[in-house]
């Protein structure tokens, strides 16, 4: 009978898992082929392995301009989302520990942000920023970029939970400042939460493809999901292109995977001292 | 009727781009056309393409022009989302100075009123006999005093085949669209298909329905006029409703790697494609090396000498440049000159819309995965034998897509081509009324 409890779950999380770990699957072979065994070998086995070659290929290709997307997705993603992260957890903090006036109509109206897909403010900044002569500019994909209302929201709802306002009153008898509070008391007890919201606003940011989409013109500021789409549609006139996106998609999953690896640890550990508490 | 009348004029202006040139176009007021002036001092030009490689192209024309720097700029190709750029651009305002459009989208963008009449430019009207002559109908659109842009490449129609298959079972290349038909049967007795209907690529229907005499559009500059079910069209749609009820061709969705499949397996024995196509097989198709050849394409009428055109596009000037001159200048140059034609050639394969174009070295020579056989002539004699008269829609990416879903149906079995094409017209000429674009009905 437990057993049977058992069985159950299991099987539901291994069907999940199959579900979406098969793309990736069909991702790593089909990078590992060659152009003409790609079409004509199994999808999901290994033929050839050809994998260093496309990588060659890959990085030398119209002088290794796939580096510097993937240069500008780091930049973009990890800038963005690091202080995207540190504007979040202050709003949050604020909207969570300080009574002022408006401040429940400002979180609505951040809350009700969070309804509005970035896919739909693409077109309205581009107008903005072509007022500005600003398009086509790094700070036209970064700017947008840093603002992440689902950041504030959870930063307000952990701060709530998890800095007592007792320790800030201790804190400020002791003479310390505010914002000297927030960095070495308040920002320590929420930073599970940090992690999360620079986490997910990684991920927001480096799949954003739309914002560059409208915005770039200069091939040198693309980030990688622009350069491989744009190569992507090019398939059919330059046949090599095909491996190269393949093989560039695959590689560019490889930051995204990293930073889940490293920062779920703290994620977790997060999740679980709170429930303890 | 007032009322009417004032709406009739308002709507013409939107549909007919330069408003003011409706009316004065008749006589040649060189207003009309927009200023051409050369301007004062450097000049730097932006130019959107997503031509692969095109940086060399352009680093020959900033070496040489150092008062005349063209700045390149890229993107996905035009339906992927450079045209929904263009249009983002146009309103608001910072368009680039030249950008890349393929025929059937010109209209749409001079819709618009996205894009610069060259007709002012001297040196771009007296280009004009340089261009196969129907290349030049696309950008002008057959009027006076219009040039919306430079052509750059053309994609003339012509048939491949599967020359060693069709010699092993003794079928002999189709000259018609008849003998194609009976060629059809006996592939199928051998076990393939003649060919794949292209379900979703509507363009390929329309080069087919372009050599059997369909004319899509009209516009005789006060409305549009649309014609997506006239002799031709409807010969054509006929004719492969006939094949797909026969279940002679295959219809596998165009441009998967399950259709790259069919051929390089050796399934699908012709395809009537455009010059481009030939890199399609190479590139998707690489296992059958040496077993193709290129044909003419079939013809309605034996002894007729006709072919379709799929594919081709031209380097347009937008409104907003504040360079006119020096963006027609490097258009032109782009096109016409035999480094830039050779160089677009090399790194992308681009078919030159050019008379002089056709004779480049790299396109009177034998390719070696046809083996060896000098397909490019079979293209060049294609492209001269395409009708110039041939007009795109303002809508084309919906009439596409309406024509397409009517098409997949049709290839499963419900409805028919014609009913596609019936559906087609109705809603197109709605598209065109909900846009307020005058149309004759």
């Amino acid at each position: 009978m437990k057993n049977l409890n058992r069985v159950g779950p299991m099987l539901v999380m291994g069907a999940a898992t199959l579900y979406f770990l098969v793309p990736i699957w069909w991702l790593v072979v089909a990078a590992s082929k060659t152009r003409s065994q790609f079409s004509s070998t199994d999808p999901l086995w290994f033929a050839d392995f050809a994998l260093i070659d496309n990588l060659k290929e890959l990085l030398a290709y119209r002088d290794g301009v796939f580096l510097r997307w993937m240069l500008n997705s780091v930049v973009y993603t990890g800038g963005a989302a690091l202080l995207g992260t540190l504007l979040a957890a202050m709003c949050g903090y604020a909207l969570a520990k300080y009574r002022f006036w408006g401040r429940e109509a400002i979180f609505n109206v951040i809350l009700s942000g969070v309804l509005v897909p970035a896919t739909a403010l693409a077109l309205p900044l581009f107008l903005i920023f072509s007022q500005f002569e600003a398009t086509n500019t790094f700070w036209s994909v970064f700017l947008p970029s840093l603002v992440n209302p689902f950041g504030v929201y959870l930063a307000r709802i952990y701060a709530t939970a998890s800095v007592p306002d007792e320790l800030l009153e201790a804190a400020r008898l002791d003479g310390s400042g505010e914002i000297r509070t927030f960095f070495t008391v308040s920002s320590k007890l929420m930073f599970p939460a940090l992690v999360t919201i620079f986490l997910f606003h990684f991920v927001a940011v480096w799949n954003n493809f739309l914002l560059p989409l409208i915005m770039l013109g200069e091939e040198k500021l693309f980030p990688v999901t622009l350069g491989l789409y744009t190569w992507n549609t090019q398939v059919n006139q330059i046949p090599e292109l095909r491996m190269l996106v393949l093989t560039g998609a695959l590689v560019s999953i490889v930051p995204l995977v990293i930073a889940f690896l490293l920062l779920q640890r703290f994620w977790r550990n997060g999740l679980g001292s709170g429930a303890i508490k | 009727m007032r009322m009417r009348s004032l709406s009739v004029v308002l709507a013409s202006a939107l549909a007919l781009g330069a408003c003011s040139s409706t009316d004065s176009s008749e006589g040649g007021d060189p207003a009309a056309a927009g200023n051409c002036a050369p301007s004062t001092g450097n000049v730097t030009l932006t130019y959107t393409t997503w031509i692969p490689g095109i940086d060399k192209v352009v680093k020959l024309w900033n070496d040489k022009n150092p008062n005349i720097q063209v700045k390149v700029q890229t993107g996905p190709n035009g339906n992927g989302g450079t045209y929904a750029n263009f249009f983002n651009q146009i309103k608001a305002g910072n368009t680039p100075d030249l950008g890349h459009i393929e025929y059937d989208a010109l209209p749409s963008f001079r819709v618009q009123d996205g894009l610069a009449n060259l007709a002012g430019c001297g040196e771009v009207t007296a280009a004009k006999d340089q261009f196969v002559d129907w290349t030049w109908g696309q950008v002008t659109f057959g009027e006076q005093d219009s040039v919306y842009g430079v052509p750059q490449d053309a994609g003339p129609m012509a048939l491949f085949y599967r020359k060693d298959l069709f010699e092993k079972n003794n079928i002999p290349v189709p000259t018609t669209w008849a003998e194609y038909a009976a060629a059809a049967e006996k592939v199928k007795a051998a076990g393939g298909y003649i060919t794949n209907f292209s379900q979703s690529d509507i363009n390929q229907f329309a080069g087919l329905s372009w050599q059997a005499g369909g004319r899509w559009f009209a516009n005789d500059g006060a409305k549009w006029t649309v014609n997506l079910q006239d002799e031709g069209t409807t010969k054509v749609a006929d004719y492969w409703q006939g094949l797909i009820d026969k279940k002679l061709v295959s219809s596998v969705p165009p441009w998967t790697t399950e259709w790259d499949n069919a051929y390089n397996k050796g399934n699908a024995w012709t395809w009537v494609s455009a010059v481009w196509g030939a890199n399609s097989i190479i590139s998707g198709a690489p296992d059958t090396k040496g077993k193709w050849a290129v044909a003419p394409m079939p013809q309605w009428t034996a002894g007729d000498a006709k072919a379709g055109n799929w594919g081709g596009s031209a380097t347009a000037v937008f409104k907003n440049s504040k360079h006119p001159y020096e963006a027609a200048k490097f258009a032109l140059w782009l096109n016409t000159s035999e480094e830039a034609l050779t160089a677009l050639n090399s790194e992308a394969q681009l078919y030159p819309a050019t008379k002089a174009g056709a004779k480049l070295p790299a396109l009177t020579e034998g390719v070696e995965f046809y083996g060896g056989q000098k397909i490019y002539d079979v293209f060049a004699t294609a492209s001269t034998q395409v009708a110039a008269d041939f007009v795109w829609g303002p809508t084309m990416t919906s009439t596409y897509a309406t024509a397409s879903d009517g098409f997949k149906s049709a290839v499963s079995g419900s409805g028919t081509l014609l009913d596609a094409l019936k559906t087609t017209q109705t809603k197109t000429v709605e598209n065109l009324k909900s846009q307020s674009i005058p149309v004759a009905e």
